[in-house]
């Protein structure tokens, strides 16, 4: 195997989804409800990971756009489920030092007295490692 | 002792690369029986099989011995090269190194040991061989054709114009199948009736033809020649001969203007009558009544058509009639339909009724639909001005609860079809198809959709559609990628048409179960090659026409069904069939009658019988099994059944499988 | 005499402080109708989300002790929360088809018997439809809630992966319109009822979630909805955060079932 092959190995043993099953037909963009905000759309999640563009990946904001909602899970003709892919990636950031989305010091700036704890402890999850 | 020649073939490098062909000839020069060993590149060949024939007569060969591969490809090559040499085709034995060793292994030193092993089992077989001889079956020429759209209709058309007799079966009331309801067929945009219909009063006429309409196959027996068969013709409620087809009982009928059922033919779009002909042109031009929704079967009342048929053909009393017939040789064109869109909520069709299918959508645009040909939405009658198209519904799709792996063929020309049609009538509508890829494999079929997007500005979108969202207002929205340019579009739609995937016909399980013919987890019958022999099925004297063997427009369905028909006409031709010599056969001397072999038998070959025996000089009347060689398959059930070792399979005898496996054990 | 149902009961930290409405309303109700609910001691918070990558483990740990729990009660796990739903329940299908997350799990945990799934996770609207059936919840009903205009709103995690949850049909469901109607309301159907509101990105793009939610408003009072029920308190949060709900009240679905029910004062 190449080391792409690998990375791609990895990628697909981590999140349990194969992206070479992706036909893109682009159902998954369709669904997706944070589509303005992403500014790598779920479709190309599968094709990034397959040319090894994973830096661009990494860089990217849309992994944390991503509302977890599995819409594009549900949806998906292929069985690639892109929002595992999705999360692969957010895991991989997350799990590099330095790479969370969601510092604690962050977290007493954005309290509100409704706040409720599902929201903080879901944030919390998503957004670290 | 036998005189046994082996002959190793190479198979370019599908075998001599995984197996050392050389060294297999080497080690098994020596075997018991064995004078001559040879290897060649390809034995199936001519030159190959020259070899063998040369081999036969110089060296005086009584038996033979193929290394290639599976004997389901060229058994039959190499015994009709040894007949060709003299030598009794049954003296042949082919050890497969093929897929069962070269195919399946990676080390060359394992399947080189495997390919000699399996070679000393061939030869020991071969030294126990006994020249068979085939027997001789009788053909019925008669054909039986299941189901009765385009692909059935033209097959019985073609057997029935070389001049044999042909039975059509078909479950729904007419024949015509699903092309009698489409409206316009593409790539010529003929109207599909108007084609249709004259095939249809041609079946109906042809002196060799015999159309069974609301009727369905029961039960199969017999094999490839002496096919028997349980029609069951289902009761029409209405008396053939009588009726003359003037349709009062149709407009009469109370459940014609208040009752509710919805008409399959329109796809549910309108309601029928309970006693109806599907569609004006139906043949046979006699009407049917639907028992279960009919009043008067229902409760009593009514009777209302029984009254009014001037000819008096109504016969309440009607029951299904039973009728069995022989055939020598079985189609199976039993079609297709469209899959269940349950699992696809998100596009709103069950939700909406301005979302329709795409045969809904025919069903609509035919004058003679239940709109009277003019596109309107099913909300509110008002004809649509944005038509959306959605394409890859439920094919190419990896879920099986969902929907289908395979594509369905035939969605990309029709949706091109609907969206000029649509266009060419009312130029002011806008249309967009969402599609993942366009397939357009045929004659002119790129030049179709080019025009559609060239000429008719048809608005083409690459991506799918996420969700199809009814509006307060009625319309739809629907939520779409444009791929290509990178965006996520939320488009206004009036109607939106679903390119839903094709099935084959859900009754074709049972069908293909009684015919003991293969069928693929998709349910298409299996064919018995798949680039070789595409109208055939494994099973001897079953050939496969149109949709029920995989997805297909018009133009393949016609000329697979012509090839169908030329199978038959092949088969029904020979005033005979040489049978499988390999057969059971019973040793009376050790039989006790005990009926076992009878019993797990799947053919009904063995019966029993009175038989006089002669044992060591003791004359006796002994009841003992006996095989009827027509039937018997060789299957090896009963050899293997047998407690008392009297029943053996000829060319597969006990002695010679131990012999086999003695063999590879050494 | 019907002897009265017990089940586990995994309320889930939201329950306990932000939402308790939709806890106690659902106590009051589950009494009124024959059942009860015995919370399990020492529950850990779920994590609200359900960790995608196949090697987690730890964070699936609170879950995996709930269900063990309610195996050894010999009871099915009952749950509120849409998040807790979707995590219990997809945690409960790893331990009973992935090899790997139940060897993990179960020794890390040692339970006196190790844990493969045996557990029925069920959500409360689950118990109405499949255990008390929404014909005897009707039956039951003291105040219907005649003329109300009511659009359930499932949010996503009640649903999704459909295959999973199990819990109704992601693209078309039913069962809150089922219960609605049970309770003498009309169910409102808009498309925006199973689609996301927005969930956590809350904390850090509250603006996203406004325009999320301002959808669901604009869609479900474009069918003539005058309120919205739900049974997730991050989507509860989401959607009174929007303008429109000031005049679209947003109810928990158990405070309208406790209302219809005749219990809700007492609760």
């Amino acid at each position: 195997m190449t080391q792409l092959e690998k990375n791609i190995e990895a990628i697909k043993e981590m999140s349990g989804s194969d992206p070479y099953k992706c036909m893109r037909c682009g159902k998954c963009t369709a669904s997706c409800p944070a589509y303005s905000e992403m500014d790598i759309k779920p479709h190309q999640f599968a094709s990034y990971i397959i040319r090894g563009d994973f830096e661009e990946l990494i860089e990217s904001k849309a992994a944390w756009k991503c509302l977890s909602c599995f819409a594009c899970i549900e949806r998906c003709p292929r069985d690639v489920q892109p929002g595992k892919l999705v999360d692969a990636t957010r895991q991989i950031v997350a799990r590099s030092r330095g790479g969370d989305y969601l510092q604690p010091e962050e977290v007493p700036g954005l309290l509100a007295e409704d706040l409720p704890q599902q929201l903080l402890v879901s944030a919390f999850r998503r957004y670290r490692r | 002792m036998q005189k046994i020649g082996v002959f190793v073939c190479h198979c370019g490098t599908n075998i001599a690369a995984t197996v050392d062909v050389k060294k297999v000839v080497e080690l098994v020069r020596y075997e018991p029986g064995v004078v001559f060993a040879d290897d060649y590149m390809y034995m199936c060949s001519e030159a190959g099989q020259e070899k063998i024939i040369e081999a036969i007569k110089e060296y005086g060969l009584t038996g033979l011995v193929i290394c290639s591969c599976s004997p389901r490809m060229h058994e039959k090559t190499f015994r009709a090269c040894a007949e060709k040499a003299g030598l009794n085709p049954y003296m042949v034995e082919v050890a497969n190194i093929r897929e069962q060793c070269s195919w399946i292994h990676k080390d060359k030193e394992e399947a080189t040991k495997k390919a000699v092993i399996l070679a000393r089992a061939a030869i020991a077989k071969v030294n126990l061989n006994a020249p068979l001889k085939e027997g001789e079956s009788p053909v019925t020429k008669r054909a039986l054709v299941i189901g009765g759209g385009i692909a059935g209709i033209q097959t019985a058309l073609d057997i029935a114009d070389a001049g044999y007799e042909v039975d059509i079966v078909e479950k729904e009331p007419s024949i015509g199948g699903r092309m009698s309801q489409f409206d316009k067929t593409f790539p010529t945009l003929d109207c599909a009736s108007c084609i249709l219909t004259p095939k249809m009063v041609e079946v109906n006429q042809h002196p060799n033809i015999t159309l069974y309409t609301y009727s369905e196959v029961e039960k199969v027996s017999g094999y490839v020649g002496n096919f028997d068969v349980d029609i069951r013709k289902k009761a029409r409620s209405i008396i053939f001969d009588k009726c003359t087809g003037c349709g009062e009982c149709m407009t009469k009928c109370p459940l014609g203007k208040i009752g509710n059922i919805p008409s399959e033919f329109d796809r549910g779009l309108k309601n029928r009558p309970a006693i109806y002909m599907p569609f004006a042109q139906a043949v046979p031009a006699v009407p049917v009544i639907d028992r279960e929704n009919c009043t008067y079967f229902k409760t009593g009342k009514c009777g209302v058509c029984s009254k009014l048929c001037p000819s008096k053909a109504i016969d309440y009393e009607q029951q299904d009639e039973i009728v069995t017939v022989k055939y020598g040789a079985i189609v199976v064109a039993t079609g297709f339909d469209i899959i269940n869109l349950d699992k696809f909520g998100e596009y709103a069709y069950n939700e909406s009724p301005d979302v329709i299918t795409s045969i809904e959508l025919e069903r609509l645009m035919n004058a003679a639909g239940p709109t009277g040909g003019h596109l309107e939405r099913m909300s509110d009658h008002k004809q649509p001005k944005d038509i959306v198209f959605i394409q890859c519904v439920g094919s190419r799709c990896d879920s099986e609860e969902k929907g289908k792996p395979y594509c369905s063929k035939v969605c990309c020309m029709y949706t091109a079809k609907h969206a000029m049609l649509i266009k060419d009538h009312w130029p002011d509508t806008n249309i967009t198809v969402f599609y993942i890829d366009v397939r357009t494999p045929g004659k002119n079929f790129d030049e179709f959709y080019r025009r559609a997007v060239e000429q008719y500005h048809v608005n083409y979108i690459k991506g799918q559609v996420g969700k199809v969202k009814p509006q307060p207002d009625g319309s739809l929205l629907v939520q779409a990628a444009d791929l290509l340019d990178g965006k996520q579009i939320n488009m206004k739609a009036d109607m939106v048409v679903l390119a839903a995937a094709i099935e084959p016909n859900p009754g074709v399980r049972k069908i293909a179960t009684m015919l003991t013919a293969s069928i693929d987890n998709n349910n298409f019958l299996t064919e018995a090659h798949a680039k070789l022999r595409p109208v055939e099925s494994p099973t001897a004297g079953i050939f496969l026409s149109g949709m029920a063997q995989g997805p297909k427009d018009i133009p393949e369905t016609v000329s697979q069904a012509g090839a169908a028909a030329v199978k038959v006409i092949g088969l029904l031709a020979k005033d005979s069939l040489k049978t499988n010599p390999c057969t059971a056969q019973c040793d009376t001397l050790l039989c006790n009658g005990c009926s076992t072999c009878a019993n797990v038998c799947p053919y009904g070959a063995i019966t029993y019988d009175d038989v006089q025996v002669m044992d060591h000089g003791l004359r006796e009347t002994r009841r003992v099994a006996q095989v009827n060689n027509a039937l018997c398959q060789g299957c090896g059930a009963c050899t293997s059944a047998c407690p008392s070792g009297a029943m053996d399979l000829q060319g597969f005898s006990n002695r010679q499988i131990t012999t086999e496996v003695d063999a590879i054990c050494r | 005499m019907a002897v009265t149902m017990k089940y586990s009961y995994y309320p889930g930290c939201t329950l306990k402080n932000k939402a308790q409405d939709l806890d106690r309303y659902a106590r009051a109700s589950a009494v009124a109708l024959g059942f009860e609910l015995e919370e399990i001691p020492e529950w850990q918070c779920c994590g609200g989300v359900y960790p995608l990558a196949t090697d987690e483990i730890a964070t699936k740990l609170s879950s995996v002790r709930a269900l063990n729990y309610a195996k050894e009660q010999g009871q099915d796990l009952i749950t509120l929360c849409s998040a807790c739903h979707h995590v219990l329940k997809r945690v409960n299908d790893d331990m009973k088809n992935v090899e790997d997350t139940r060897t993990r799990a179960n020794n890390y945990c040692e339970f006196d018997e190790p844990y493969s799934g045996e557990t029925k996770v069920l959500h409360f609207l689950e118990v109405l439809r499949d255990v008390i059936g929404f014909e005897e919840l009707a039956k039951k009903v003291v105040n219907p809630l005649e003329g109300r205009k009511i659009g359930a709103y499932y949010g996503c995690l009640t649903l999704r992966p459909g295959k999973i949850l199990d819990f109704d049909d992601p693209e078309d469901p039913k069962i809150m319109e089922d219960f609605i109607r049970a309770l003498g309301a009309e169910p409102v159907i808009y498309s925006m009822r199973n689609e996301c509101c927005g969930g956590y990105t809350a904390l850090k793009d509250p603006d996203f979630t406004k325009q999320r939610t301002a959808q669901i408003f604009d869609d479900s009072t474009g069918f003539g909805a005058d309120c919205l029920i739900t049974a997730c308190p991050l989507c509860m949060y989401n959607l009174n955060k929007s303008d429109a709900s000031s005049k679209v009240p947003v109810y928990y679905f158990t405070e309208l079932l406790a209302e219809a029910l005749g219990v809700k004062e007492g609760a």
